[in-house]
Protein backbone atom coordinates (compact mmCIF):
# COMPACT_ATOMS: atom_id res chain seq x y z
CA UNK A 1 0.00 0.00 0.00
CA UNK A 2 1.48 3.50 -1.01
CA UNK A 3 0.97 6.21 1.52
CA UNK A 4 1.63 9.87 0.66
CA UNK A 5 4.21 11.29 3.01
CA UNK A 6 3.96 14.38 4.33
CA UNK A 7 6.89 16.10 6.61
CA UNK A 8 7.02 18.45 8.24
CA UNK A 9 10.76 19.64 9.26
CA UNK A 10 10.25 21.90 12.50
CA UNK A 11 13.40 24.11 14.32
CA UNK A 12 13.65 23.47 17.82
CA UNK A 13 13.12 26.14 19.82
CA UNK A 14 13.70 28.33 16.81
CA UNK A 15 14.74 31.66 18.14
CA UNK A 16 17.05 30.25 21.04
CA UNK A 17 18.50 27.86 18.64
CA UNK A 18 19.32 30.75 16.19
CA UNK A 19 20.89 32.53 19.52
CA UNK A 20 23.27 29.84 20.02
CA UNK A 21 24.97 29.39 16.75
CA UNK A 22 27.33 31.96 17.14
CA UNK A 23 27.44 31.25 21.19
CA UNK A 24 28.60 27.69 21.51
CA UNK A 25 29.31 28.77 25.13
CA UNK A 26 25.21 28.12 25.34
CA UNK A 27 25.17 24.86 23.90
CA UNK A 28 23.59 23.25 27.16
CA UNK A 29 22.45 26.37 29.20
CA UNK A 30 19.26 27.79 29.53
CA UNK A 31 18.54 30.55 27.53
CA UNK A 32 14.84 32.62 26.49
CA UNK A 33 14.01 35.22 23.98
CA UNK A 34 11.54 38.04 24.68
CA UNK A 35 8.94 39.60 22.36
CA UNK A 36 8.70 42.74 20.86
CA UNK A 37 9.93 45.12 23.95
CA UNK A 38 11.21 42.50 25.69
CA UNK A 39 7.75 41.97 27.26
CA UNK A 40 7.18 38.23 27.25
CA UNK A 41 9.25 35.15 26.86
CA UNK A 42 8.57 33.78 23.35
CA UNK A 43 11.05 30.83 23.10
CA UNK A 44 12.94 28.68 25.89
CA UNK A 45 15.47 26.46 25.23
CA UNK A 46 15.13 22.94 26.40
CA UNK A 47 16.92 23.41 29.73
CA UNK A 48 14.86 26.70 30.32
CA UNK A 49 11.78 24.55 30.25
CA UNK A 50 13.04 21.99 32.73
CA UNK A 51 13.53 24.75 34.64
CA UNK A 52 10.16 25.74 35.03
CA UNK A 53 10.53 28.89 32.88
CA UNK A 54 6.93 29.94 31.58
CA UNK A 55 5.61 30.28 28.04
CA UNK A 56 4.11 33.67 27.40
CA UNK A 57 4.64 35.15 30.50
CA UNK A 58 6.00 38.75 30.87
CA UNK A 59 9.39 38.93 31.29
CA UNK A 60 9.64 41.54 34.62
CA UNK A 61 8.03 38.91 36.24
CA UNK A 62 10.46 36.42 35.89
CA UNK A 63 13.63 38.58 35.67
CA UNK A 64 14.68 37.59 39.49
CA UNK A 65 14.10 34.09 38.96
CA UNK A 66 16.15 34.03 35.82
CA UNK A 67 19.27 35.97 37.08
CA UNK A 68 19.14 33.46 40.17
CA UNK A 69 19.22 30.23 37.73
CA UNK A 70 21.76 31.82 35.01
CA UNK A 71 19.38 31.66 32.36
CA UNK A 72 20.99 34.07 28.77
CA UNK A 73 18.24 36.65 27.86
CA UNK A 74 17.99 38.13 24.32
CA UNK A 75 15.76 40.28 22.89
CA UNK A 76 14.40 39.29 19.65
CA UNK A 77 17.09 39.70 16.88
CA UNK A 78 14.72 39.54 14.15
CA UNK A 79 17.38 40.41 11.57
CA UNK A 80 19.43 37.19 12.60
CA UNK A 81 16.82 35.00 12.73
CA UNK A 82 14.67 35.88 9.35
CA UNK A 83 18.81 35.59 7.99
CA UNK A 84 19.00 31.75 9.71
CA UNK A 85 16.18 30.74 8.76
CA UNK A 86 16.34 31.43 5.17
CA UNK A 87 19.39 29.57 5.13
CA UNK A 88 17.63 26.64 6.47
CA UNK A 89 14.71 27.05 4.01
CA UNK A 90 17.16 26.96 1.43
CA UNK A 91 18.79 23.98 2.35
CA UNK A 92 15.96 22.15 2.93
CA UNK A 93 14.98 22.93 -1.03
CA UNK A 94 18.42 20.95 -1.89
CA UNK A 95 16.43 18.19 -0.52
CA UNK A 96 13.49 18.17 -1.90
CA UNK A 97 12.01 21.40 -4.40
CA UNK A 98 8.83 19.96 -3.80
CA UNK A 99 8.17 21.99 -0.94
CA UNK A 100 6.32 24.57 1.07
CA UNK A 101 7.31 27.40 3.55
CA UNK A 102 5.01 27.36 6.53
CA UNK A 103 6.46 29.85 8.66
CA UNK A 104 9.59 31.23 10.31
CA UNK A 105 10.89 27.96 11.23
CA UNK A 106 8.90 25.58 9.65
CA UNK A 107 8.16 23.88 6.07
CA UNK A 108 6.40 20.65 4.75
CA UNK A 109 8.05 18.78 2.51
CA UNK A 110 6.34 15.94 -0.05
CA UNK A 111 8.96 13.15 0.20
CA UNK A 112 6.35 10.01 -1.37
CA UNK A 113 7.93 6.89 -2.88
CA UNK A 114 10.39 6.14 -0.30
CA UNK A 115 10.09 2.93 1.20
CA UNK A 116 9.83 2.70 4.78
CA UNK A 117 13.51 2.33 6.22
CA UNK A 118 15.21 4.16 2.83
CA UNK A 119 12.42 7.48 4.53
CA UNK A 120 14.21 7.52 7.94
CA UNK A 121 17.64 7.08 6.76
CA UNK A 122 16.81 9.85 4.32
CA UNK A 123 15.04 12.00 6.84
CA UNK A 124 17.92 11.46 9.13
CA UNK A 125 20.08 13.12 6.77
CA UNK A 126 17.81 15.81 5.80
CA UNK A 127 18.42 16.57 9.78
CA UNK A 128 22.03 16.00 9.72
CA UNK A 129 22.63 18.37 6.89
CA UNK A 130 20.75 21.31 8.05
CA UNK A 131 23.17 21.25 11.23
CA UNK A 132 25.99 20.59 9.54
CA UNK A 133 25.20 23.40 7.03
CA UNK A 134 23.26 25.86 9.86
CA UNK A 135 23.87 24.99 13.41
CA UNK A 136 20.18 24.92 13.47
CA UNK A 137 18.80 21.60 15.05
CA UNK A 138 15.01 20.58 13.18
CA UNK A 139 13.13 17.65 14.43
CA UNK A 140 10.90 15.68 11.09
CA UNK A 141 7.66 14.53 11.58
CA UNK A 142 6.53 12.18 8.72
CA UNK A 143 2.58 11.18 8.07
CA UNK A 144 0.23 10.45 5.17
CA UNK A 145 -1.39 14.02 5.55
CA UNK A 146 -0.39 17.57 6.52
CA UNK A 147 -2.67 17.73 9.75
CA UNK A 148 -0.61 14.20 10.63
CA UNK A 149 2.48 15.40 9.79
CA UNK A 150 1.83 18.48 12.14
CA UNK A 151 0.96 15.71 14.63
CA UNK A 152 4.38 13.98 14.09
CA UNK A 153 6.84 16.14 14.58
CA UNK A 154 5.00 17.49 18.29
CA UNK A 155 5.54 13.82 18.87
CA UNK A 156 9.28 13.93 17.67
CA UNK A 157 9.80 16.70 19.92
CA UNK A 158 7.89 14.95 22.93
CA UNK A 159 9.83 11.54 22.22
CA UNK A 160 12.30 11.37 19.75
CA UNK A 161 14.34 13.88 20.91
CA UNK A 162 18.05 11.77 19.58
CA UNK A 163 16.76 10.48 16.48
CA UNK A 164 14.72 13.70 15.51
CA UNK A 165 12.60 12.14 12.95
CA UNK A 166 9.40 10.38 14.14
CA UNK A 167 7.98 8.60 10.99
CA UNK A 168 3.78 8.23 11.56
CA UNK A 169 3.99 5.76 8.09
CA UNK A 170 5.86 3.13 9.58
CA UNK A 171 2.74 2.36 11.85
CA UNK A 172 0.28 3.14 9.77
CA UNK A 173 -0.93 -0.26 8.95
CA UNK A 174 -1.22 -1.02 13.25
CA UNK A 175 -4.42 0.68 13.81
CA UNK A 176 -3.94 0.25 17.80
CA UNK A 177 -0.80 2.08 17.76
CA UNK A 178 -2.21 4.91 15.73
CA UNK A 179 -4.92 5.06 17.66
CA UNK A 180 -3.13 5.18 21.03
CA UNK A 181 -0.93 8.08 19.42
CA UNK A 182 -4.28 10.46 18.85
CA UNK A 183 -5.73 9.62 22.23
CA UNK A 184 -2.36 11.08 23.66
CA UNK A 185 -2.92 14.30 21.20
CA UNK A 186 -5.02 16.84 23.00
CA UNK A 187 -7.74 18.63 20.88
CA UNK A 188 -6.12 21.76 21.08
CA UNK A 189 -2.58 20.63 19.77
CA UNK A 190 -4.25 19.58 16.17
CA UNK A 191 -3.26 21.96 13.37
CA UNK A 192 -6.65 24.34 13.06
CA UNK A 193 -8.31 23.80 16.23
CA UNK A 194 -7.54 26.75 17.94
CA UNK A 195 -8.40 27.19 22.24
CA UNK A 196 -12.33 28.32 20.91
CA UNK A 197 -13.07 25.62 19.18
CA UNK A 198 -11.14 23.32 22.00
CA UNK A 199 -13.69 24.73 24.77
CA UNK A 200 -16.51 23.77 22.61
CA UNK A 201 -15.73 20.52 21.82
CA UNK A 202 -15.40 20.14 25.34
CA UNK A 203 -18.18 20.83 26.14
CA UNK A 204 -19.26 17.83 24.23
CA UNK A 205 -16.86 15.36 26.00
CA UNK A 206 -14.48 15.92 23.27
CA UNK A 207 -10.85 16.46 24.48
CA UNK A 208 -8.76 14.26 22.31
CA UNK A 209 -7.37 14.23 18.75
CA UNK A 210 -8.76 10.20 18.34
CA UNK A 211 -12.18 11.50 20.27
CA UNK A 212 -12.38 14.24 17.52
CA UNK A 213 -11.36 11.55 14.66
CA UNK A 214 -14.02 9.22 15.18
CA UNK A 215 -16.83 11.79 15.55
CA UNK A 216 -18.97 11.79 11.95
CA UNK A 217 -18.98 14.10 9.74
CA UNK A 218 -21.89 15.03 9.99
CA UNK A 219 -21.01 16.32 13.12
CA UNK A 220 -18.05 17.85 12.93
CA UNK A 221 -19.12 19.63 9.97
CA UNK A 222 -21.95 21.52 11.64
CA UNK A 223 -19.46 21.72 14.86
CA UNK A 224 -16.41 23.10 12.74
CA UNK A 225 -17.25 24.08 9.74
CA UNK A 226 -15.98 22.40 6.07
CA UNK A 227 -12.61 23.17 7.46
CA UNK A 228 -12.73 21.51 10.49
CA UNK A 229 -14.00 18.70 8.48
CA UNK A 230 -10.84 18.28 6.09
CA UNK A 231 -9.20 18.36 9.63
CA UNK A 232 -10.65 15.21 10.62
CA UNK A 233 -10.46 13.87 7.13
CA UNK A 234 -7.04 14.48 7.04
CA UNK A 235 -6.58 12.59 10.83
CA UNK A 236 -7.47 9.25 9.25
CA UNK A 237 -5.19 9.60 6.41
CA UNK A 238 -7.17 11.13 3.76
CA UNK A 239 -5.35 13.85 2.33
CA UNK A 240 -7.44 17.25 1.90
CA UNK A 241 -4.75 19.92 1.88
CA UNK A 242 -2.01 20.01 -0.43
CA UNK A 243 1.35 21.70 -0.23
CA UNK A 244 0.80 25.06 -1.10
CA UNK A 245 3.71 26.33 -3.91
CA UNK A 246 3.21 29.68 -3.96
CA UNK A 247 2.93 31.71 -0.94
CA UNK A 248 -0.54 32.94 -0.95
CA UNK A 249 -1.36 36.46 -2.45
CA UNK A 250 -0.93 39.42 0.61
CA UNK A 251 -4.13 41.26 1.20
CA UNK A 252 -3.20 43.88 3.67
CA UNK A 253 0.42 44.96 4.98
CA UNK A 254 0.54 46.48 8.74
CA UNK A 255 3.01 48.04 10.55
CA UNK A 256 2.96 48.77 14.36
CA UNK A 257 4.50 48.38 17.22
CA UNK A 258 3.68 48.91 20.71
CA UNK A 259 5.64 51.55 22.44
CA UNK A 260 8.95 51.49 24.82
CA UNK A 261 7.05 54.45 27.20
CA UNK A 262 3.82 55.57 27.01
CA UNK A 263 3.01 58.34 24.47
CA UNK A 264 1.08 61.81 25.54
CA UNK A 265 2.32 63.70 23.02
CA UNK A 266 1.18 64.22 19.55
CA UNK A 267 4.08 65.30 17.95
CA UNK A 268 5.79 61.86 19.07
CA UNK A 269 2.58 60.01 18.17
CA UNK A 270 2.97 61.35 14.43
CA UNK A 271 6.33 60.09 14.35
CA UNK A 272 5.52 57.25 15.19
CA UNK A 273 3.20 56.75 12.49
CA UNK A 274 4.99 58.60 10.08
CA UNK A 275 7.89 56.36 10.49
CA UNK A 276 5.80 52.96 10.16
CA UNK A 277 4.02 54.12 7.10
CA UNK A 278 7.56 54.67 5.11
CA UNK A 279 8.00 51.29 6.68
CA UNK A 280 4.37 49.93 5.44
CA UNK A 281 4.72 51.26 2.23
CA UNK A 282 8.52 50.01 1.68
CA UNK A 283 7.28 46.78 1.92
CA UNK A 284 4.48 47.89 -0.75
CA UNK A 285 7.23 48.91 -3.35
CA UNK A 286 9.34 45.34 -2.87
CA UNK A 287 6.45 43.54 -3.43
CA UNK A 288 5.55 45.80 -6.48
CA UNK A 289 2.23 46.46 -4.89
CA UNK A 290 -0.25 49.98 -4.73
CA UNK A 291 -2.76 50.23 -1.71
CA UNK A 292 -6.09 52.13 -1.81
CA UNK A 293 -7.06 51.85 1.31
CA UNK A 294 -5.31 53.38 4.79
CA UNK A 295 -6.21 52.76 7.85
CA UNK A 296 -4.20 54.57 11.53
CA UNK A 297 -5.19 52.88 14.82
CA UNK A 298 -4.16 54.16 18.37
CA UNK A 299 -4.95 52.19 21.67
CA UNK A 300 -4.02 53.12 25.31
CA UNK A 301 -2.62 50.32 27.43
CA UNK A 302 -5.27 48.28 29.19
CA UNK A 303 -2.79 47.47 32.22
CA UNK A 304 -2.46 51.04 32.98
CA UNK A 305 -4.36 53.24 35.17
CA UNK A 306 -6.39 56.57 33.38
CA UNK A 307 -8.77 56.64 30.35
CA UNK A 308 -8.70 54.26 28.15
CA UNK A 309 -9.05 55.21 23.90
CA UNK A 310 -9.22 53.12 21.09
CA UNK A 311 -9.85 54.27 17.93
CA UNK A 312 -9.05 53.69 14.14
CA UNK A 313 -9.66 55.61 10.97
CA UNK A 314 -9.72 54.56 7.45
CA UNK A 315 -9.56 56.80 4.07
CA UNK A 316 -9.91 55.46 0.52
CA UNK A 317 -7.92 57.00 -2.06
CA UNK A 318 -9.44 57.50 -5.30
CA UNK A 319 -6.47 56.03 -7.10
CA UNK A 320 -4.16 53.39 -6.08
CA UNK A 321 -0.53 54.32 -4.84
CA UNK A 322 2.83 53.70 -3.53
CA UNK A 323 3.83 56.75 -3.04
CA UNK A 324 5.10 57.15 0.37
CA UNK A 325 4.64 61.35 0.92
CA UNK A 326 1.01 60.85 -0.29
CA UNK A 327 0.78 58.02 2.24
CA UNK A 328 2.36 59.73 4.86
CA UNK A 329 -0.04 62.81 4.42
CA UNK A 330 -2.93 61.14 4.92
CA UNK A 331 -1.94 58.99 7.54
CA UNK A 332 -0.78 62.07 9.81
CA UNK A 333 -3.78 63.72 8.58
CA UNK A 334 -5.81 60.49 10.24
CA UNK A 335 -3.77 60.41 13.37
CA UNK A 336 -4.19 64.46 14.07
CA UNK A 337 -8.41 63.45 13.97
CA UNK A 338 -8.23 60.68 16.55
CA UNK A 339 -5.22 61.61 18.48
CA UNK A 340 -6.78 62.67 22.05
CA UNK A 341 -4.71 64.77 24.50
CA UNK A 342 -4.20 63.62 28.09
CA UNK A 343 -4.38 59.83 27.25
CA UNK A 344 -1.16 57.20 27.63
CA UNK A 345 -1.04 55.67 24.39
CA UNK A 346 0.35 52.56 24.17
CA UNK A 347 0.37 51.47 20.62
CA UNK A 348 -0.21 52.98 17.46
CA UNK A 349 0.35 51.47 13.68
CA UNK A 350 -0.89 51.42 10.36
CA UNK A 351 -2.52 49.74 7.57
CA UNK A 352 -2.68 49.37 3.97
CA UNK A 353 -4.70 47.08 2.50
CA UNK A 354 -7.26 46.74 -1.29
CA UNK A 355 -3.54 45.86 -2.63
CA UNK A 356 -3.15 45.51 -6.24
CA UNK A 357 -0.06 44.34 -8.79
CA UNK A 358 1.46 47.98 -9.39
CA UNK A 359 1.56 47.16 -13.28
CA UNK A 360 -2.60 47.12 -12.88
CA UNK A 361 -1.93 50.45 -12.00
CA UNK A 362 0.15 51.69 -14.92
CA UNK A 363 -2.16 50.08 -17.25
CA UNK A 364 -5.01 51.50 -16.44
CA UNK A 365 -3.87 55.54 -15.93
CA UNK A 366 -2.26 55.65 -18.83
CA UNK A 367 -5.28 55.40 -20.39
CA UNK A 368 -6.79 58.16 -18.63
CA UNK A 369 -4.59 60.70 -17.43
CA UNK A 370 -2.99 64.10 -18.87
CA UNK A 371 0.39 63.94 -19.58
CA UNK A 372 1.31 66.37 -16.99
CA UNK A 373 -0.52 63.60 -14.82
CA UNK A 374 1.83 61.02 -16.36
CA UNK A 375 5.07 63.19 -15.90
CA UNK A 376 4.45 63.70 -12.08
CA UNK A 377 3.68 59.91 -11.67
CA UNK A 378 6.94 59.01 -13.29
CA UNK A 379 8.57 61.58 -11.37
CA UNK A 380 7.47 60.45 -8.12
CA UNK A 381 8.18 56.50 -9.12
CA UNK A 382 11.77 57.94 -9.87
CA UNK A 383 11.84 59.30 -6.67
CA UNK A 384 10.59 56.57 -4.62
CA UNK A 385 13.18 53.99 -7.05
CA UNK A 386 15.82 56.65 -5.90
CA UNK A 387 15.79 56.57 -2.60
CA UNK A 388 14.71 52.77 -1.92
CA UNK A 389 18.14 52.18 -3.36
CA UNK A 390 19.67 54.59 -1.21
CA UNK A 391 18.32 53.10 1.48
CA UNK A 392 19.49 49.58 0.20
CA UNK A 393 22.63 49.91 -0.20
CA UNK A 394 23.38 52.16 2.85
CA UNK A 395 21.20 50.77 5.42
CA UNK A 396 17.81 51.35 6.37
CA UNK A 397 16.86 54.94 7.35
CA UNK A 398 20.02 56.64 5.53
CA UNK A 399 17.35 58.79 3.89
CA UNK A 400 14.54 59.63 5.81
CA UNK A 401 11.33 61.18 5.93
CA UNK A 402 11.66 64.49 8.24
CA UNK A 403 8.01 63.87 9.78
CA UNK A 404 9.63 60.50 10.84
CA UNK A 405 11.73 62.29 13.78
CA UNK A 406 15.23 62.10 14.85
CA UNK A 407 15.15 61.51 18.91
CA UNK A 408 12.49 58.65 18.17
CA UNK A 409 11.90 58.51 22.08
CA UNK A 410 9.04 55.97 21.01
CA UNK A 411 11.20 53.21 20.08
CA UNK A 412 10.88 49.70 21.22
CA UNK A 413 12.65 48.89 24.10
CA UNK A 414 15.57 45.94 23.38
CA UNK A 415 17.67 45.99 25.83
CA UNK A 416 19.51 42.34 25.39
CA UNK A 417 20.19 42.19 21.88
CA UNK A 418 22.82 39.91 20.23
CA UNK A 419 24.64 41.40 17.22
CA UNK A 420 23.57 40.75 13.92
CA UNK A 421 25.99 38.50 13.20
CA UNK A 422 24.64 37.77 9.50
CA UNK A 423 23.39 40.44 7.90
CA UNK A 424 25.95 43.69 9.53
CA UNK A 425 29.62 43.77 8.08
CA UNK A 426 30.37 45.72 11.29
CA UNK A 427 28.26 43.24 13.84
CA UNK A 428 30.39 39.96 12.48
CA UNK A 429 31.25 37.23 15.19
CA UNK A 430 34.96 37.22 16.28
CA UNK A 431 37.13 34.22 16.06
CA UNK A 432 40.51 34.49 17.95
CA UNK B 1 43.28 52.66 15.26
CA UNK B 2 40.94 50.01 14.19
CA UNK B 3 41.00 48.86 10.35
CA UNK B 4 37.47 46.77 8.86
CA UNK B 5 36.61 45.60 5.80
CA UNK B 6 33.74 46.91 4.74
CA UNK B 7 32.38 46.00 1.36
CA UNK B 8 28.84 47.30 0.01
CA UNK B 9 26.27 45.32 -1.07
CA UNK B 10 26.35 43.29 -4.53
CA UNK B 11 23.64 45.35 -5.67
CA UNK B 12 24.57 44.40 -9.24
CA UNK B 13 23.77 40.98 -8.76
CA UNK B 14 20.66 41.10 -6.63
CA UNK B 15 18.92 44.04 -8.80
CA UNK B 16 19.55 41.65 -12.06
CA UNK B 17 21.44 44.30 -13.42
CA UNK B 18 24.21 41.33 -14.58
CA UNK B 19 22.03 42.13 -17.35
CA UNK B 20 24.99 42.29 -19.94
CA UNK B 21 25.55 46.18 -21.03
CA UNK B 22 24.29 45.46 -24.53
CA UNK B 23 25.13 48.29 -26.78
CA UNK B 24 22.62 50.79 -27.15
CA UNK B 25 20.25 50.27 -30.25
CA UNK B 26 19.25 53.25 -31.15
CA UNK B 27 22.94 54.46 -31.86
CA UNK B 28 21.50 52.22 -35.16
CA UNK B 29 24.77 49.88 -35.34
CA UNK B 30 24.92 46.25 -33.53
CA UNK B 31 28.46 46.00 -31.58
CA UNK B 32 30.95 43.69 -32.26
CA UNK B 33 31.07 42.82 -29.08
CA UNK B 34 27.37 41.88 -29.26
CA UNK B 35 28.30 37.94 -29.23
CA UNK B 36 31.08 37.52 -26.57
CA UNK B 37 29.54 39.96 -24.24
CA UNK B 38 29.95 37.65 -20.53
CA UNK B 39 28.61 37.99 -17.38
CA UNK B 40 31.09 40.21 -15.22
CA UNK B 41 32.87 38.84 -12.29
CA UNK B 42 31.54 38.51 -9.48
CA UNK B 43 33.14 38.14 -5.82
CA UNK B 44 30.24 36.30 -4.72
CA UNK B 45 30.68 33.29 -6.99
CA UNK B 46 34.30 33.33 -6.24
CA UNK B 47 34.35 33.06 -2.32
CA UNK B 48 31.30 31.52 -2.01
CA UNK B 49 30.05 27.94 -3.10
CA UNK B 50 27.43 27.10 -0.58
CA UNK B 51 25.29 30.04 0.51
CA UNK B 52 23.07 28.47 3.18
CA UNK B 53 26.15 26.92 4.59
CA UNK B 54 28.67 29.85 4.14
CA UNK B 55 29.58 32.41 6.98
CA UNK B 56 31.74 35.83 7.57
CA UNK B 57 34.13 35.55 10.58
CA UNK B 58 35.74 38.67 12.24
CA UNK B 59 39.60 37.48 13.10
CA UNK B 60 40.85 39.25 16.16
CA UNK B 61 44.56 38.12 17.27
CA UNK B 62 47.57 37.14 15.39
CA UNK B 63 47.63 33.31 16.34
CA UNK B 64 47.57 32.59 12.62
CA UNK B 65 49.64 35.33 11.19
CA UNK B 66 52.06 32.75 9.24
CA UNK B 67 49.29 31.42 7.30
CA UNK B 68 48.17 35.04 6.18
CA UNK B 69 45.66 35.80 8.53
CA UNK B 70 45.57 38.91 10.46
CA UNK B 71 43.63 40.80 12.69
CA UNK B 72 40.62 42.25 11.65
CA UNK B 73 40.42 40.20 8.43
CA UNK B 74 36.85 38.71 7.07
CA UNK B 75 37.31 34.49 7.01
CA UNK B 76 34.69 32.55 4.87
CA UNK B 77 33.43 29.69 6.69
CA UNK B 78 32.06 26.98 4.76
CA UNK B 79 30.20 24.59 7.43
CA UNK B 80 29.19 22.39 4.56
CA UNK B 81 33.00 21.66 3.70
CA UNK B 82 34.29 18.21 5.48
CA UNK B 83 37.86 19.11 7.73
CA UNK B 84 41.08 17.08 6.50
CA UNK B 85 43.98 17.26 7.66
CA UNK B 86 45.96 20.76 7.22
CA UNK B 87 42.75 22.36 6.48
CA UNK B 88 42.48 25.60 8.80
CA UNK B 89 39.50 25.07 10.55
CA UNK B 90 37.11 27.42 13.06
CA UNK B 91 36.48 24.87 15.94
CA UNK B 92 35.03 25.57 19.28
CA UNK B 93 36.88 25.10 22.27
CA UNK B 94 35.86 25.60 25.77
CA UNK B 95 32.75 27.55 24.81
CA UNK B 96 34.92 30.02 22.00
CA UNK B 97 35.49 30.13 18.67
CA UNK B 98 38.61 29.83 17.44
CA UNK B 99 40.88 29.51 13.96
CA UNK B 100 43.85 27.17 14.00
CA UNK B 101 45.29 24.73 11.83
CA UNK B 102 43.96 20.76 11.64
CA UNK B 103 46.41 18.41 12.81
CA UNK B 104 44.63 14.59 12.34
CA UNK B 105 46.45 11.78 11.73
CA UNK B 106 44.68 8.14 13.12
CA UNK B 107 42.37 9.21 15.77
CA UNK B 108 44.71 11.71 17.48
CA UNK B 109 43.59 15.31 16.41
CA UNK B 110 45.82 18.36 17.24
CA UNK B 111 45.50 22.20 16.79
CA UNK B 112 48.00 23.96 15.64
CA UNK B 113 48.63 27.91 15.12
CA UNK B 114 50.91 29.73 12.94
CA UNK B 115 52.52 32.11 15.41
CA UNK B 116 55.15 30.65 17.68
CA UNK B 117 53.87 32.98 20.51
CA UNK B 118 51.08 30.32 20.34
CA UNK B 119 51.42 26.47 21.95
CA UNK B 120 49.67 23.30 20.03
CA UNK B 121 46.27 22.03 21.47
CA UNK B 122 46.16 18.42 21.74
CA UNK B 123 42.21 17.60 21.33
CA UNK B 124 42.11 14.20 20.54
CA UNK B 125 40.51 13.44 24.31
CA UNK B 126 38.57 16.42 24.78
CA UNK B 127 34.56 16.96 24.73
CA UNK B 128 34.53 20.29 24.41
CA UNK B 129 36.38 20.65 21.03
CA UNK B 130 34.14 20.76 17.83
CA UNK B 131 34.47 21.85 14.54
CA UNK B 132 32.29 24.54 13.54
CA UNK B 133 33.64 25.11 9.79
CA UNK B 134 36.06 25.01 7.24
CA UNK B 135 37.62 28.36 6.37
CA UNK B 136 38.01 29.06 3.05
CA UNK B 137 39.14 32.47 2.44
CA UNK B 138 40.49 35.24 4.42
CA UNK B 139 39.47 38.71 2.81
CA UNK B 140 42.51 40.84 4.00
CA UNK B 141 41.85 44.99 3.20
CA UNK B 142 45.61 46.83 1.96
CA UNK B 143 43.70 50.04 3.49
CA UNK B 144 46.79 52.09 5.27
CA UNK B 145 43.69 54.39 7.16
CA UNK B 146 39.89 53.87 7.05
Amino acid sequence: MSVAAYALVDCNNFYCSCERVFRPDLKDKPVVVLSNNDGCIISRSNEAKKLGVQMAAPYFKQKLFLKRNNVAVFSSNYALYGDLSARVMSSLRSFCPDMEIYSIDEAFLRLDGFSTRDLMGYAQKIRDTIYAWTGIPVSIGIAPTKTLAKIASHICKKTCASTGVFNMNAHWGDGAYIDNLLERTSVEDIWGIGRRSGKKLARYGITTARQLRDRDNFWVQKMLTRTGLQTVLEMRGVSCIALEEAPPKRRSIRSSRSFGKPVTRKEDAREAVVAYMVRAAEKLRREHLTATTISVFIKTSTHRPGDQHAEYASHTLPEPTNYTPLLVQHASEMLGKIFREKHQYQKVGVLLSGLESQHNQQGSLLSLTSKEVEEQLAAQSRLMHVTDTINKKFGRGTVQYAGEGLGQPWKMKQDNLSPRYTTKWGELCEVF
Amino acid sequence: MKQQTEFSENIAVQEGAGDMHASCVCAGFPSPADDYVEEALDLNRLLVHNAPATFFLRVKGDSMKGAGIHTDDILVVDRSVTPKHNSIIVAVLNGTLTVKRLWKKGNRIVLLAENPAHRPVDVTCMEEFEVWGVATSVIHSLRVNK
